[in-house]
């Protein structure tokens, strides 16, 4: 345990940890660029420097360990005017606009050239000139604006385990994007937009669906309803300043009132409903393994990440016949909005506009699959990011922090406590247990208030198992089974718990992979800055929302058995077959 | 492995390539740092690296297509186009540089119409530099495959590269698209 001193202060922590760390502990914040917590510390722009006493030159404090005995200095003229020095060399390449840019008061180089006071740039540089890929639909990548920090090559790398992203070329040539500088369309990507989660700047962004929004909700010729999911509720109020895990449902609804939209459902409904098909599916195959003694695709893997979907198109298509055939919430919603409540008011689904509000980028790509139109034209019309949500709040001038709560519209809106931690690791398995046992033994799943811990932390791969007993006949021949499952979050981690699936080494019944770490609450197009902590805060939020509800699991949610009453009949029905469930295709990944 | 350099019927030999290919692949899979070895030697057997093979690679070593493209990218012995059939290096060392190396690169790549790195259209030339063959007291140097050439001037490259042209056409009766080089 070294002993060192920081601007003075005395300070004592843990051998390998940097200097950065070591100053944060005791609330010396120092600016930096490059730096990714947890993630990526590669001393490359040199925003982060620090005096030590002794050393001749300057040196990164986010990729130096601290030392016994080392004297530091964060705050000197030297190290003000080399930061200074260091900044004003990236802003004279750097072609910003930043009025008109995506990021704009959401941007790390603006903030720290804010924050270290330049005021000119002395150096002449070569501007890089906007350079925009628009290949792909759910990103905008734009060379023009990136710093070449690595960020996204190390999460897209790393982290997600796809690498679609790399250094290309070199010297001053070097651009940080897909294969020989080409599209991103080009190369293997799941549009899991956490590369623009972590990018400091410009360079990566979602694309942006605000303005067909606001001509939809403008249109007098469609009836405009929106749907918004579990995890943007923890999170939409870090846009309005809140902390992060406030849990905003109610003025979320508010404001959706107020910018428009004369009817406000939820994707939790068909979270619900995600969880009654999804459990039975899980039953059948089971049954056709245990009771037919015929083969039968398992494990069973969730299918609401689209990230997930995309991934293993890629890189395992010989899973994809286990992948579960239901659609995501968002894709379940678009479908019965367009068809069951169309109806109910009267209207034809192309003169329904589904608008979706999503932690998430890769669903702006899944709305556009071919095989989401099963109402006939497309079932989801706009996806909006929680970002891009809290942008139109702001440009319609709603003072959201004051907002009254509001509730959702009942018909496609009631949800249980299992539809809210869909948004975390570990929930959608949690929520599919709490319906699978109860239909096959009767009784309710035996965790403490339905919480199994073993899957609810953020380990990067989580198991638990559940022995069956005492079952309803319907499923006797399940007795005894100790169903097996696991859950992971992050490709990464993904990649990881599939290689051992793979090779045997692990057999479970049913597996759980949120594309982003943390689940959808970590998504894409969730406020920055989202770090472990913010995950921890929005995972709690999601846990007191489910636990605070009277209605816990999504078999006892009174609309959902209203809309299997009333038009799907029954679960993988026919109608379930048309409406809720889809198919995959195998992608080449060159 | 003689046939390899033959330039004349490449379909013909395509298929035994690939099957070498894949031998090394085979070697390779799953061993750490074997992404630029591989590059290396495929690069060997082709002459250059195209799409296809790259491609292959990324799939077979499981790394990611951008990331062999990073590399391939970052190392200028790397070649995505095929090469010429005479290489053409520009000696730019401090000697050869002080004493007009450069506008003698400048007269190559008008002459030939490309720049560093590229090959022309007929795939006679393929043109880059170089940092010192030994030949500072005669500089400016240039290198025609094996042949130093020393003193060069800017007005004399279109005779230089002319001399392959012309030794090609004698020597192997390779006719193909050689009219139209050095334009
Ligand atoms: S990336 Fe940041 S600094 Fe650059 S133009 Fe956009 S807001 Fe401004
Ligand atoms: S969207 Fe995801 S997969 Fe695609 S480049 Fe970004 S991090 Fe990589
Ligand atoms: S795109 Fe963004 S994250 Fe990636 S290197 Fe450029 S600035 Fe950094
Ligand atoms: S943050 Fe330390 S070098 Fe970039």
């Amino acid at each position: 345990m070294p002993k060192l001193t920081i601007d003075g202060k005395p300070v004592e922590v843990a051998d390998g940890t940097t200097i950065l760390e070591a100053a944060k502990e005791i609330g010396i914040r120092i600016p930096t660029l490059c730096y990714l917590e947890g993630i990526q510390a590669i001393g490359a722009c040199r925003v982060c420097v620090v005096e030590v006493e002794g050393a001749r030159t300057l040196v990164a404090s986010c990729v130096m360990p601290v030392a016994e005995g080392m004297k530091i200095i964060t705050n000197s003229k030297r190290l003000r005017d080399a930061r200074r020095t260091v900044v004003e060399l990236l802003l004279s390449e750097h072609d910003g606009n930043c009025q008109t840019c995506e990021r704009n008061n959401d941007c790390e180089l603006q903030t720290v050239a804010y924050e270290l006071g330049i005021k000119n740039i002395t150096f002449e540089g070569i501007k890089t000139k906007a350079d925009v890929d628009t290949s792909t639909v759910a990103l905008v990548r734009d060379n023009g604006k990136c710093i070449k920090c690595r960020r996204c090559v190390t999460v897209c790398n790393q982290v997600q385990a796809v690498g679609a992203l790399f250094p290309q070329f070199r010297g001053f040539k070097t651009v940080i994007g897909p294969a020989f500088g080409k599209d991103l369309s080009t190369v293997a990507c799941v549009q899991c937009g956490q590369c623009a989660a972590v990018c400091p700047v410009g360079a990566i962004v979602e694309q942006n669906h605000i303005e067909r929004v606001w001509k939809a909700l403008d249109d007098k010729t469609k009836t405009v309803v929106v749907q918004t999911a579990p995890g943007v509720r923890a999170a939409l109020g870090e846009c309005f300043g809140l902390p992060a895990g406030t849990l905003v449902t109610g003025k979320m609804v508010a404001a959706l009132r107020r910018l428009g939209f004369s009817t406000v459902f939820d994707t939790n409904f068909t979270a619900d409903l995600t969880i009654i098909e999804e459990a039975m599916e899980l039953l059948s195959r089971l049954k056709k393994a245990v009771k037919e003694r015929q083969p039968a695709a398992l494990p069973q893997f969730t299918s609401c990440s689209p990230g997930w979907i995309k991934y293993v198109e890629y890189f395992y298509p010989e899973f994809i016949p286990n992948l579960s055939t239901c659609k995501s919430p968002q894709q379940m919603f678009g479908a019965v909005a367009k068809t069951y409540w169309a109806k109910k008011v009267g209207k034809k689904p192309d003169e329904v506009f589904v608008v979706s509000v999503m932690p998430c980028v890769a669903k702006k790509f899944e709305a556009t699959r071919p095989e989401m139109n099963s109402s006939g034209v497309q079932d989801v019309d706009a996806v909006l990011t929680t970002r891009e949500l809290g942008r139109m709040i702001k440009q319609a001038g709603i003072d959201f922090v004051s907002l009254p709560d509001e509730t959702v519209d009942r018909v496609l809106g009631t949800s249980s406590g299992a539809a809210d931690i869909f948004a975390n690791t570990g929930g959608v398995m949690q929520a599919a247990l709490r319906t699978a046992y109860e239909v096959i033994t009767g009784r309710e799943l035996p965790f403490e208030n339905l919480y199994i811990e073993a899957i609810a932390g953020m380990e990067g791969i989580k198991e638990a198992s559940v022995t069956i007993t005492d079952t309803v006949p319907e499923w006797s021949f399940l007795e005894g089974v100790t169903m097996k499952v696991a859950v992971a979050h992050g490709l990464g981690n993904a990649n990881r718990l599939m290689e051992k699936i793979k090779s045997g080494e692990s057999i479970y019944h049913f597996v759980e992979v949120m594309t982003c770490p943390g689940g959808c609450i970590g998504g894409g197009g969730q406020p920055r800055f989202t770090t472990d902590a913010v995950r921890k805060s929005r995972i709690k939020a999601m846990y007191k929302e489910d636990s605070g509800k009277k209605v816990r699991k999504s078999h006892d949610n009174p609309k959902i058995k209203q809309i299997y009453g009333e038009f799907l009949n029954m679960p993988l029905g026919e109608k379930s077959h048309h409406l809720l469930h889809t198919k995959y295709t195998s992608r080449s990944r060159v | 492995m003689i046939e390899m350099k033959c330039d004349c019927g490449s379909e013909i030999n395509e298929r035994d390539l690939v099957k070498q290919l894949d031998a090394i692949l085979d070697e390779y899979r799953g061993k750490p740092g074997a992404l630029i070895p591989v590059l290396q030697m495929s690069q060997k057997m082709f002459g250059y690296l195209p799409e296809s093979v790259l491609k292959r690679i990324s799939l077979e070593l499981g790394k990611p297509y951008s990331e062999v493209a990073g590399v391939v990218g970052f190392y200028s012995f790397f070649s995505t186009v095929p090469r010429g059939r005479h290489l053409v290096r520009v000696c730019l060392g401090t000697a050869c540089y002080v004493r007009g190396g450069k506008q003698v690169l400048e007269a190559i790549k008008k002459n030939l119409g490309i720049d560093v790195g590229e090959t022309t259209p007929d795939r006679n030339f393929s043109l880059e530099v170089a940092r010192c063959f030994g030949a500072c007291g005669l500089a400016p140097a240039i290198m025609v495959d094996d042949d130093v050439h020393q003193r060069v001037k800017p007005v004399k490259v279109g005779e230089i590269l002319n001399q392959y042209l012309t030794k090609k056409t004698k020597k192997g009766k390779k006719s193909a698209g050689k009219k139209g080089a050095g334009k």
